[in-house]
C-alpha cells in the first residue's frame, strides 16, 4: 500500500479466515438484503397484479435464458482462476479472470440488446410497474456485473505479476454472487408469465 | 510479521488531519462533523419549538417560521439528529476510536475503507446542506418520507429539496455500510493474542452487533430509496396507487429498516455505560454472557416488531395484533438488560465522577422511556396515541438519552484518552444537571399534550379549538423555556471542552484504573497506537477480585 | 386521558391506558427505586471494597429470573387487554345504522352524508367541506379514502385514528354518546397546509340532524362518488 503501511491489524487472523475473504462475505451479505428488498417488494406487488403477466410475456426468454448459460459459464472460469492462483500461476489465473469477463462483456452486450428492442417498442422504465421493477432489478445486477468487471481486470493485472493473489478469490466469491442474484432474477422476470 | 513497530508514521499536517488513515483522526473527523451536525439540529428544534409556544413571533436568529419552514426544519431536525448526529458520533467516531484501542491492534483492517466511509459521509453533509437551499427549500415531508408526499413534487412543493434529501440520506447509508464492514471484520479478525469472544469489552460488542442490525435492515430500504428516486426523477410509479404501485410498501421498507435502527443506535451508548458503570462501581458486570444473549435477542426481535409505526396507517387489523405481541415481547429482553445494569450496581463502591452520572443518568432516562413505550406497543392505546406527542415524548426519552447523553457520556470518559488531558469535574456536574433537569421538564410536558391529543407536525394549533387553550400554550411554553436552558447549558459543556484541551491537568495513561486495553496506550495514543502490542489473559471486567492489592486486574497483566 | 371520551368506545381505550399505567407504573417506580437505593446504599466509603460477583451462578441469576417472569406475565395481561380493544375498535364490524364518506385532500376534509333517505351515493347525498354532521347515539360506518397524498382522520374525542391510503377504501366505524361539536384532525403530515387541515365534527340530536338534512338537501342534486 502506497499511502498506508499496511496495518498490523490486517495481518491478523483470528477466525483462520484471511480478513479481505471475510469482508468479500460480509459485503455480500450486505447486497442480498438490498437485492431481498427489491424483489420481495416485486412479488409483493406482483401478488397483488396479477395481470403484470402480460407485461411479463414480453419480455426475451430467450435472450435471457442465453445470458443465464453465459453467467454460470464465466462463473467457471472464474473457478479456474481460482484454482490457477492457488497453485500460485499468475499468468493463468490472468487469463481466466479475462475469460470471466468476457463472458461478462458478452452477458453486459445481450442486456444492451434487449434494453434497445424495448426502447425500441417504446416500453421504458415508466411504462408500468412491471417494467420498473424489470429496468431497476436487472439495471441493478448490470451496474454490478460491470462493477465486478472493472475490479477484476484489476485484479487480474496484478495477478500477472504475481501479487494479491488472494484477491482472485475474492473477485471469484463476489462474481458467484452476482450469478446467483441473476439465477433469482431470470425466473422471477423472465420465465414468470 | 513480527508485531513491533519499524515504520514510520510521519506525515504531512495536511495529510495527517484530513486525509489520514489513522482510525482516531477518522473518528475525531466524525465526532466533530457530528458535533457540527448535532448543533444544526439544535438550533433546528430551538426555531420550531419558539414558533410552537410562541406562534408568529419572530424567532432571534432565524426570523419568522413559514409553514414550508416549519416542516423542512422537523423533517430535518429528526433526519440529522438520528442519521447525522447519533450515528457518526456514537457508532463512527467512538467505534473508529475505540475498537482497535480496545481489541488491541494499530489500526482498522482496512483504514482506506475506513476514510472512503468519512469521506462519503462528508459528501452526504455536503448534499444535505445543498437541499436546504435550493429553489423551494427544503425537504418537509416528515424523516419517515412517506410517498406520496415525498414522490411527487406537485404534493411535497420541494422539486429539489425532496430528491438531494433521499440522496443525502443513501450516501449516508453507503458510508455506514462501509464503516459496518470494516468494524465487523476488525474485532472478527484482528483481536489482540489471547483475546476470546467473551473477553472483549461491551462496548465493542454493542457497536459491532449495531453495525450488523444496521446491515441486515438497512438493504430494503435502500432498494426502497432507489424506487423513490425513480418516483421523484423518471416518472416511475412504484409508489403510486393509481398506476399500480403501493404507498404502503414504502412504509414497510422504512420501518423494516427503522425499527431495528432504533436499536442500532441505543447500543454502543449501552455500551459506553456498561464500561463506565463497571468502572466506576469497580464491580463485574453481572451476567456478561446473559447480557449479550438477550442483545442478541433483543437484536433478532427488532426485525419482527416493525408494523407497530403502522398500527393505524391502513394495515390489515389482524396483523396489528401480532405485532403487538412482537412489541411487547420484545421489552422482555430489554428489561433483562435494565435488571443485568441495576445488578451491577449491587455491592460496588460507587463514585459519582461526571461520566458515571451521565451514565446513570442514561439508564434512569432510559427507562422512562421503555415504559412509555409500551403505552404505543399496545395496538388498543396507539390508536388514540398515535401521531400525537406522547410519541414524540416517548422516543425522546430514548433517543436524546442516546444520543445526547450517550455522546456525553463517551467524551467524558474517553476524553483523557483521546486528548491526554482530564475534564474539569466541577463544570462537568454542572453541566450534568443543567442538561438533565432541563430535558425532564421539555419532555414531562409533551406527554401531557399527547394526552391531550395534541397531534404532531403542526405549525400552529389556532385552527383546533381543543388545542388552542392557555393552558396547553403554558405546557408549550414551558417545553420551549426548558429547551433553551437546556441549550444554553450546553456552553459548560464546550467551554470545558476547550478549555481542557489546553488548558486541563495532564492525563496518565490510566487515570481512571479501568480494566480494558486501551489504558495500556499512551494518551493520547500516537499512531500505531501501543509501544509493544498487548496480549490478553482475562475478561475486560475483573474489578474487585479477593485477595488481590488493587480492586482492578488489567487485561493484559500476566497473571 | 385529559379529553373528554365521547364514544361508545372511548371509555376501553382510556382504561387499557389506565391498566397500562399502573403496570408500567409499579415497574418503573420499583426500578428506579433499586437504582437510587443501590446508588445510596453501595456509595464509595472509605475501607470498604466492592463485592465480586459474577452474575453467572445460579443463585445470583435468581435476582434476575424472577422479576423477569412477573414481567412476562404483565406484558401477557397487557397485550391481552391490548388486543382484546383492538379487536373491539378496528376489527369487529357491528352493523352500520348510516354510513358517511370521508374524503381527504391536500389540505380539506369532504364528508358526504346521505341525504333523506338515509343511503349514501343517491342523488340526495350532501357533501360538507370540513364539516361533518351525524347523529348521536347512531352506530356509522365510515369509508375513507385520500385523493392524493396519506392522510389520518383522527377525532380525538372518539379516540378514532385512521390513515387514508391513496388507492383504498378503509372502512371503520364509531357510535357517539353525547352531542357537542369537536375537533377533526389529520394526523399524519400531507403537506405544508397539513397544520390547516383541520375540521369540525358536529353531533346532533335527531332531530337537530333531520333539520340540517333539510336545510341542506341541495336544490340540484350533486353527485359526488367514490373518488379514484
Amino acid at each position: 500500500m502506497s499511502s498506508c503501511t499496511i496495518p498490523i491489524a490486517n495481518t491478523r487472523s483470528v477466525t483462520g479466515i484471511r480478513t479481505a475473504k471475510l469482508a468479500t462475505w460480509w459485503i455480500i451479505g450486505s447486497e442480498i438484503v438490498i437485492f431481498g428488498g427489491l424483489l420481495v417488494s416485486y412479488l409483493l406487488l406482483r401478488l397483488h397484479n396479477l395481470d403484470w403477466a402480460h407485461d411479463a410475456a414480453h419480455t426475451n426468454t430467450w435472450a435471457g435464458a442465453f445470458n443465464t448459460f453465459v453467467l454460470l459459464t464465466s462463473s467457471y472460469f472464474v473457478v479456474l482462476a481460482h484454482q490457477a492462483a492457488e497453485e500460485r500461476n499468475g499468468a493463468q489465473a490472468y487469463r481466466y479472470l479475462w475469460y470471466t469477463i468476457g463472458g461478462g462483456l458478452v452477458f453486459m452486450l445481450v442486456k444492451a440488446y434487449e434494453y434497445g428492442t424495448k426502447i425500441h417498442h417504446g416500453i421504458t422504465l415508466s411504462s408500468g410497474v412491471f417494467w420498473s421493477f424489470y429496468y431497476t432489478a436487472t439495471g441493478l445486477h448490470g451496474c454490478h456485473v460491470l462493477a465486478g468487471m472493472i475490479i477484476m481486470a484489476f485484479v487480474a493485472h496484478a495477478a500477472k505479476k504475481g501479487e494479491n493473489l488472494h484477491r482472485v478469490e475474492c473477485i471469484g466469491i463476489y462474481w458467484h454472487f452476482v450469478d446467483v442474484v441473476w439465477i433469482f432474477l431470470f425466473p422471477l422476470l423472465y420465465i414468470a408469465k | 510479521m513480527s508485531e513491533s513497530h519499524s515504520a514510520h508514521y510521519n506525515e504531512g499536517l495536511i495529510k495527517k488531519y484530513l486525509f489520514s488513515t489513522d482510525h482516531k483522526i477518522i473518528g475525531m473527523q466524525y465526532l466533530f462533523t457530528g458535533i457540527f451536525m448535532g448543533l444544526t439540529g439544535a438550533f433546528m428544534v430551538y426555531v420550531f419549538r419558539m414558533q410552537l409556544a410562541f406562534p408568529g413571533i419572530h424567532v432571534p436568529g432565524f426570523g419568522l417560521v413559514s409553514q414550508a419552514a416549519y416542516n423542512a426544519l422537523v423533517t430535518n431536525h429528526g433526519a440529522i439528529m438520528i442519521f447525522w448526529f447519533a450515528m457518526p458520533v456514537l457508532i463512527a467516531a467512538f467505534g473508529n476510536f475505540l475498537i482497535p484501542l480496545m481489541i488491541g491492534c494499530d489500526d482498522m483492517v482496512f483504514p482506506r475503507i475506513n476514510r472512503l466511509s468519512y469521506q462519503i459521509f462528508f459528501l452526504s453533509v455536503i448534499v444535505l446542506f445543498a437541499s436546504f437551499l435550493v429553489p423551494g427549500g427544503g425537504f418537509g415531508g416528515a424523516w419517515t418520507a412517506y410517498p406520496p408526499l415525498s414522490a411527487k413534487a406537485e404534493y411535497n412543493l420541494t422539486p429539489m429539496g425532496a430528491p438531494l434529501w433521499l440522496i443525502a440520506v443513501a450516501l449516508e447509508f453507503v458510508a455506514f455500510l462501509l464503516g459496518g464492514i470494516n468494524f465487523i471484520t476488525t474485532l472478527m479478525n484482528a483481536r489482540a493474542k489471547g483475546m476470546k469472544m467473551y473477553d472483549v469489552p461491551m462496548v465493542i460488542w454493542m457497536i459491532v452487533i449495531a453495525s450488523l442490525l444496521f446491515m441486515a435492515s438497512v438493504g430494503p430500504l435502500i432498494a426502497g430509496a432507489i424506487m423513490l428516486l425513480f418516483d421523484q426523477f423518471i416518472g416511475t410509479s412504484f409508489y403510486d396507487a393509481a398506476k399500480g404501485g403501493d404507498p404502503m410498501l414504502w412504509q414497510h421498507l422504512f420501518w423494516f429498516f427503522g425499527h431495528p435502527e432504533v436499536y442500532v443506535v441505543l447500543l454502543p451508548p449501552l455500551g459506553m455505560a456498561v464500561e463506565v458503570i463497571t468502572t466506576f462501581s469497580r464491580k463485574k458486570l453481572f451476567g456478561y454472557k446473559t447480557f449479550l444473549h438477550s442483545v442478541y435477542i433483543t437484536g433478532i426481535l427488532s426485525f419482527v416488531v416493525w408494523a407497530h409505526h403502522q398500527f393505524v396507517a391502513g394495515i390489515d387489523p389482524r396483523m396489528a395484533n401480532l405485532f403487538a405481541i412482537t412489541t411487547l415481547i420484545i421489552s422482555v429482553p430489554i428489561a433483562e438488560i435494565c435488571f443485568l445494569v441495576m445488578a451491577t450496581l449491587y455491592g460496588g463502591s460507587i463514585s459519582f465522577t461526571t461520566p458515571m452520572l451521565f451514565a446513570l443518568g442514561f439508564i434512569i432516562e432510559f427507562i422512562i422511556g421503555g415504559v412509555t413505550g409500551i403505552f404505543l406497543g399496545a395496538s388498543g392505546t396507539d390508536i388514540f396515541f398515535h401521531d400525537t406527542y406522547f410519541v414524540v415524548a416517548h422516543f425522546h426519552y430514548t433517543f436524546v438519552p442516546i444520543a445526547v447523553i450517550g455522546f456525553f457520556i463517551g467524551i467524558y470518559y474517553w476524553f483523557p484518552k483521546m486528548f491526554g488531558r482530564m475534564m474539569d469535574e466541577r463544570l462537568g456536574k454542572i453541566h450534568f444537571w443543567g442538561t438533565i433537569i432541563p430535558f425532564n421538564l421539555i419532555f414531562i410536558p409533551l406527554f401531557f399534550l399527547g394526552m391531550y391529543g395534541e397531534h404532531r407536525r403542526i405549525y400552529n394549533y389556532q385552527h383546533f379549538p381543543e388545542l388552542n387553550t392557555p393552558g396547553l400554550y403554558f405546557l408549550r411554553e414551558l417545553a420551549t423555556v426548558s429547551t433553551v436552558v437546556m441549550l444554553a447549558f450546553q456552553t459548560v459543556f464546550f467551554y470545558n471542552f476547550v478549555r481542557s484541551l489546553w488548558k486541563g491537568k495532564k492525563a496518565e495513561r490510566n487515570p481512571w484504573k479501568a480494566n480494558t486495553l486501551e489504558w495500556v496506550a499512551p494518551s493520547p495514543p500516537p499512531h500505531g497506537n501501543f509501544e509493544k502490542m498487548p496480549e490478553v489473559y482475562r475478561g475486560p471486567y475483573e474489578y474487585g477480585v479477593p485477595g488481590r492489592s488493587t480492586d482492578f486486574w488489567p487485561q493484559n497483566e500476566p497473571n | 386521558m385529559f379529553l373528554p371520551g365521547i364514544s361508545t368506545y372511548s371509555s376501553q381505550v382510556d382504561n387499557l391506558f389506565l391498566l397500562i399505567f399502573f403496570v408500567m407504573g409499579f415497574w418503573f417506580l420499583l426500578g428506579q427505586g433499586v437504582i437510587l437505593y443501590f446508588l445510596f446504599k453501595f456509595r464509595k466509603k472509605e475501607g470498604v471494597g466492592s463485592l465480586y460477583i459474577t452474575g453467572e451462578k445460579k443463585e445470583e441469576k435468581k435476582w434476575i429470573k424472577w422479576p423477569h417472569l412477573v414481567l412476562l406475565v404483565c406484558d401477557i395481561v397487557m397485550v391481552v387487554f391490548s388486543c382484546l380493544v383492538w379487536y373491539n375498535i378496528k376489527q369487529k364490524m357491528p352493523p352500520a345504522e348510516s354510513t358517511v364518506r370521508v374524503i381527504s385532500q391536500q389540505w380539506a376534509w369532504t364528508f358526504v352524508h346521505p341525504g333523506t333517505d338515509g343511503q349514501l351515493d343517491t342523488d340526495d347525498d350532501i357533501a360538507t367541506v370540513d364539516e361533518l354532521h351525524i347523529m348521536v347515539n347512531t352506530l356509522y360506518h365510515y369509508k375513507l379514502t385520500s385523493r392524493d397524498v396519506v392522510h389520518s382522520f383522527s377525532v380525538p374525542v372518539f379516540r378514532l385514528k385512521q390513515d387514508a391510503v391513496p388507492g383504498r377504501e378503509i372502512r371503520g366505524w364509531f357510535e357517539a354518546t353525547q352531542t357537542g361539536t369537536y375537533d377533526i384532525q389529520c394526523a399524519e403530515i400531507c403537506g405544508i397546509g397539513h397544520g390547516l387541515m383541520a375540521a369540525k365534527i358536529v353531533i346532533e340530536t335527531e332531530d337537530e340532524h333531520q333539520q340540517w338534512i333539510a336545510s341542506h338537501t341541495p336544490v340540484t342534486p350533486v353527485r359526488i362518488g367514490s373518488n379514484n
